[in-house]
């Protein structure tokens, strides 16, 4: 066990010093999802005078959504560079050293879960510059766990399709789950002014739960109802991704 | 130099449906986007000050069309700088061909890929039950303006490729298509965005660009939104093409 946790460390201690040695490549993960706040917020920041818009304004109504998604970009690119491991055959001398192979998927887990912070924290500190209201610690504290759990769920779902195409051609594939499970939610509007067909959507999506839960603070005071609905949801999305993931890195190269 | 300049557009084409995760994302992403916005915000046309049209997505079909072809131009520029960095174009460059030939191949295949995305866009937006109000002329103002435009987009893309010659570089500007889009009318009607956005619109072209294909799609024709519309179009294409054949000279007397 002790060896095992090891192994996370190391993995998780390489894929953390990528952001220092190829900073470049985390740029776009920050980017994307403050450029949607900032861009989202000047563009339909008017839909909060909508009857039934339970916001102060469409910025705060948005900020966990770019949370949310910088922490899927973040997933999804553990998947990319995962890919470019698997092109370059280093993926291939991790698989004959002496370590299990659920160690090896949760040392690259658990680095998409620790890099997701850092879009968080440039989305919120943004937000806060943009005149977003603080959410409280507790509010601030669930969203960045929240956050921290989509990305593991993101590198999962990136991890099965790096381990399927073995290509880094394959990364739209992942980019766009992130994009749809995060949007398909009441990411624009509360759920009441969604089009019927969206509110559907959204009423499966478990993500909307989570989304819900990141939102406490921003909009709304924190509940324990809200939070244990969010906290189930990530927990039921990582255990049946989880387990594909295993399945797929079981299979791999056999 | 017309002959060359097709036998490479057919070239680009080919390629391009050989390689269909290169043109997915002309459509997919924009198409998500549509649906996205038009479900999430379709009560925005309860807005004041909102325009009068039968339905959000009547209104978002120009903004998913925009972004298409802005997504398109940096195909256009990615699919140049790969051929840059497999030698591939310095072949063209060593053969007897007019030199020009080359970025408006590339080109001339924008505007073709143009023609597809405005003509699904249309089709989506009708199975979804889009009016286009000004019929069959406004279809074909539509499509002139969406040529016109991709064709100056695939144009900056190509002069991009040429200066950057990095394919990783023209795929970083991609946020940059979104920047762009944000700034200007695309996805709502000016007077309702947030300031300084709003301020900034009215500078954008692609403002211009949007208003002028949304209009024969929500309205019967106006000429003077239409004719900016179409104005600021070829202005982006005329710039684009200036540009691309200055690049090109740039990167011969370099080589």
């Amino acid at each position: 066990m002790n060896q095992s946790f090891r192994v996370v460390v190391a993995l998780s201690r390489r894929a953390l010093n990528e952001i220092l040695r190829v900073p470049g490549a985390a740029i776009p993960g920050i980017l994307a999802p403050t450029i949607f706040l900032i861009g989202l917020s000047g563009a339909f920041g008017k839909a909060a005078q909508l009857p039934g818009f339970h916001a102060s304004d469409f910025t705060t109504f948005i900020v966990p959504v770019s949370i949310l998604q910088g922490a899927g970009f973040t997933g999804a690119a553990t998947g990319v560079n995962l890919a470019r491991d698997i092109e370059q055959g280093w993926f291939d001398r991790l698989l004959v050293c002496p370590a299990p192979r659920v160690t090896l998927l949760a040392g690259i887990v658990s680095s998409a879960a620790l890099r997701s912070l850092l879009p968080a924290s440039f989305v919120f500190i943004v937000a806060l510059i943009m005149g977003v209201h603080w959410p409280g610690v507790d509010g601030l504290v669930i969203a960045f766990v929240l956050a921290m759990g989509l990305a593991t769920v993101m590198a999962f779902w990136s991890t099965i399709i790096a381990l399927r195409f073995r290509t880094q051609q394959a990364a739209p594939l992942m980019q766009v789950a992130n994009f749809i499970a995060v949007l398909f939610t009441t990411s624009y509007a509360p759920k009441d002014l969604l089009a019927s067909w969206l509110r559907t959507i959204a009423s499966i999506n478990p993500v909307t739960h989570v989304l819900d839960g990141a939102r406490q603070g921003f909009v709304g005071a924190v509940t324990w109802h809200t939070t244990w609905q969010a906290v189930v949801s990530i927990l039921g999305l990582q255990l049946v991704l989880g387990a594909l993931a295993v399945r797929s890195l079981r299979r791999f190269g056999v | 130099m017309l002959r060359a300049a097709v036998a490479l557009a057919r070239r680009s084409l080919r390629t391009t449906l050989r390689r269909p995760q290169f043109l997915a994302p002309l459509l997919v992403f924009p198409s998500l986007f549509l649906a996205i916005n038009t479900g999430g915000l379709h009560r925005s046309t309860d807005l004041p000050g909102f325009p009068h049209v039968h339905g959000f997505l009547d209104f978002q079909l120009a903004a998913a069309m925009c972004q298409s072809l802005m997504l398109g131009g940096v195909g256009a520029g990615i699919a140049t700088a790969l051929e840059i960095e497999g030698g591939f174009f310095d072949r063209l460059v060593a053969s007897p061909i007019p030199r020009v030939s080359i970025p408006l191949g590339r080109i001339m295949a924008g505007a073709v890929i143009a023609a597809v995305q405005v003509v699904y866009f249309l089709a989506l937006g009708l199975i979804f039950g889009a009016h286009i109000a000004a019929g069959v002329p406004g279809v074909l103002m539509v499509l002139l303006i969406g040529i016109a435009t991709g064709t100056g987009f695939a144009a900056l893309g190509v002069m991009l490729a040429l200066r950057a010659r990095s394919a990783s570089t023209v795929q970083g500007i991609f946020p940059l298509v979104f920047v762009v889009l944000f700034v200007s009318s695309a996805f709502f009607p000016r007077k309702l965005l947030s300031h300084p956005a709003d301020w900034v619109a009215a500078y954008n072209p692609l403002s211009y660009v949007a208003d002028g294909i949304r209009d024969p799609i929500i309205s019967s024709i106006t000429a003077t939104t239409v004719l900016e519309g179409l104005a600021a179009a070829l202005g982006i294409a005329a710039a684009g093409i200036g540009l691309s054949v200055v690049a090109l000279r740039g990167r011969l007397r370099e080589a």
